[in-house]
């Protein structure tokens, strides 16, 4: 396949994505319009008289078209300005990429848990599924899964930071300011977030190495002299993979979710923490920034799973 | 000499028994078929030989390469032996390749396992000669395609060039044609012939096809349920058969019209 017909391709996805973000973007602002509350009177209170309330909607745009209301908005969001919160009265923008850094931090350490323990242990189940070591790896897998991230996370404060006070039991120190307690503090939330989704993602990865096992061409590998454990290294881990990338990437908009609640566990001052204070507070600009950024993020880890997908299976990428 | 010797073989799963008291040599250079019908129990034989056989399956009597007795080795001794002494053709080419690997890299891969050639270019352009001499056309080309990209009679050429790789003394293919269609597979038949012939390999073919073993081989096994029922020269074997199935397997193939 030729260089530019990896850019077309490229640029074809992009501009795929791109269309899914303005979608969404669009559907995220009528919602967050039709759902009851005026955001004049949240920020006012009830003892507002009529004079204010108009004179304050006419100050945050609400009487104007919502055509025009929408395209402030997303022209705004293209240039990093999410707009001024009705409730706080400042700038939601660089709240929101203070957040942002944080949640990344905890679902990208969460992920690389979930990873760090599913491959390993998803390989082994499926090598040894006629073993008792294999059962056993299912069965504690199975067990994971029926445990909620958030009581996962409780156990694991009760036990390494009450009872045994190794690490921090929440807060958050930003990695330019401390990076050894900035560390010992993601251990707690990531290790909750990413051993059930680990749990999770095992049963994926025996599953579909069970399946790569009994290819033709895994038995093709061991007739040329590969041993069991090198045939499945050499041949089978890059056939393997994709199927668990797609579940992956699914898995992201759960670990978003997880980090929600793993946020308000361990007091870290996140997306998800300032997702559900803005709920509170009704403050639903700042509600309707948060969402869109979720959602683009979820995008694009699609357009990356189907980048990652091209580059592992040659099939996809036409002759 | 012999290469290969098999003495009373038998095959079983759990307490259901497969195979049957399997005796047979092939010497160096002879051409042997193995043919019955589906489910007689000839894949499972020659996965013994190689000791591959599927999980939960038990193998016991003896197979020995030469002096050295198969049957109950250690993986590591097996492994020096597949694709070097040892080397197997499947029934289905579309399936027998890694999807996502270079085909040539596929090829090469034995050698370096073996170390038969000292570094990766030579084993490289080792496996552009063996495409050369399975016929595919373009060989350079065809070394950096992905199976995908092959119809099913180049990447059995393919999957012949990997077999080959390091002249094994004993080949083993297994209904190699039977996935091809008619003129591919008298291509492929030739191309197993000339390369067998030319190398001195032992062969082992198995097939249902009774046209194909007296085309290619010089003695044959009747195998049915399990158990070898009759053997003896191809000629003399398909000219007057001894067994009933024998000659019901004679009558069921048009030898005649070819
Ligand atoms: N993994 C297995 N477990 C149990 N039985 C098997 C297994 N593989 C093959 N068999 C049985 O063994 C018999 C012989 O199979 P096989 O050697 O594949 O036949 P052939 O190659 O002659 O068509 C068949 O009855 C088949 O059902
Ligand atoms: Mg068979």
């Amino acid at each position: 396949m030729t260089t530019s017909a990896v850019l077309m391709a490229l640029a074809r996805r992009a501009a795929i994505l791109l269309a899914s973000v303005l979608v969404a973007s669009v559907v995220i602002f009528l919602f967050m319009t039709v759902i009851p509350g005026d955001p004049a009177q949240v920020a006012l209170g009830v003892n507002a008289t009529p004079e204010l309330l108009a004179r304050t909607r006419h100050e945050f745009g609400l009487d104007r078209p919502l055509i025009s209301q929408y395209l402030d908005w997303v022209g705004g969001v293209f240039s990093g300005d999410f707009g001024t919160s009705y409730v706080t009265r400042e700038p939601i923008g660089p709240q929101l990429v203070d957040r942002l850094g944080v949640t990344v931090w905890l679902v990208g350490t969460g992920m690389l848990v979930a990873l760090a323990m599913a491959i390993p242990l998803g390989t082994l189940a499926a090598v040894r599924h006629r073993k008792p070591s294999g059962a056993a790896i299912s069965g504690f897998a199975q067990l994971g899964i029926a445990v909620p991230a958030f009581l996962a996370g409780m156990l694991l404060v009760q036990l390494f930071a009450v009872r045994l006070g190794w690490l921090p039991s929440g807060g958050w120190t930003p990695p330019n300011q401390d990076a050894g307690a900035f560390l010992r503090g993601l251990v707690l939330p990531a290790l909750s977030l990413g051993l059930v989704q680990g749990a999770v993602l095992t049963r994926y990865v025996r599953t579909s190495v069970l399946d790569t096992l009994g290819q033709d061409y895994l038995r093709t590998a061991r007739s040329k002299g590969l041993r069991p454990y090198q045939a499945l290294f050499r041949h089978g881990l890059r056939n393997a993979a994709l199927p668990v990338i797609t579940v992956l990437g699914l898995q992201l908009a759960t670990l978003l979710i997880g980090a929600v609640v793993v946020e308000r566990v361990f007091v870290l001052p996140g997306l998800g923490s300032m997702l559900l204070d803005s709920v509170a507070s009704r403050d639903l600009l700042a509600v309707q920034g948060i969402v869109l950024v979720l959602v683009v993020g979820v995008l694009l880890v699609n357009f990356v799973v189907d980048l990652l997908y091209t580059v592992l299976d040659p099939r996809l990428r036409g002759s | 000499m012999t290469v290969l010797r098999v003495d009373e073989l038998s095959v079983s799963a759990g307490g259901q028994s497969l195979v049957r008291d399997v005796s047979f040599q092939i010497g160096a250079g002879e051409r042997v078929g193995l043919i019955g019908e589906s489910g007689s129990g000839k894949t499972l034989t020659a996965s013994s030989v190689l000791g591959l056989l599927p999980d939960g399956l038990h193998a016991t009597g003896s197979v020995r390469l030469g002096e050295q007795e198969l049957l109950g080795a250690s993986e590591r001794t097996l492994s020096r032996l597949r694709g070097m002494e040892i080397s197997m053709v499947f029934q289905e080419p579309m399936t027998a390749l890694n999807p996502s690997m270079r085909v040539g890299s596929q090829v090469a891969e034995p050698m370096l396992l073996h170390g038969t050639r000292p570094d990766r270019r030579a084993a490289r352009s080792a496996a552009v000669e063996l495409f050369d001499s399975v016929r595919l056309p373009d060989p350079e080309g065809t070394a950096r395609a992905y199976p995908h990209q092959l119809s099913g009679g180049q990447r059995q050429r393919v999957l012949l060039a990997i077999a080959l790789a390091n002249d094994p003394a004993l080949l083993i293919c297994d209904e190699p044609t039977t996935a091809l269609d008619v003129t591919v597979q008298a291509q492929i038949l030739a191309l197993i012939l000339a390369a067998t012939r030319e190398r001195d390999t032992a062969l082992l073919f198995i097939t249902h096809d009774l046209a194909v073993v007296a085309s290619v081989c010089e003695r044959v096994l009747v195998m049915l349920d399990g158990e070898i029922i009759e053997s003896g020269g191809t000629r003399e074997v398909l000219s007057s058969p001894r067994h009933e199935y024998t000659g019901k397997l004679l009558a069921a193939s048009d030898l005649e019209a070819r």
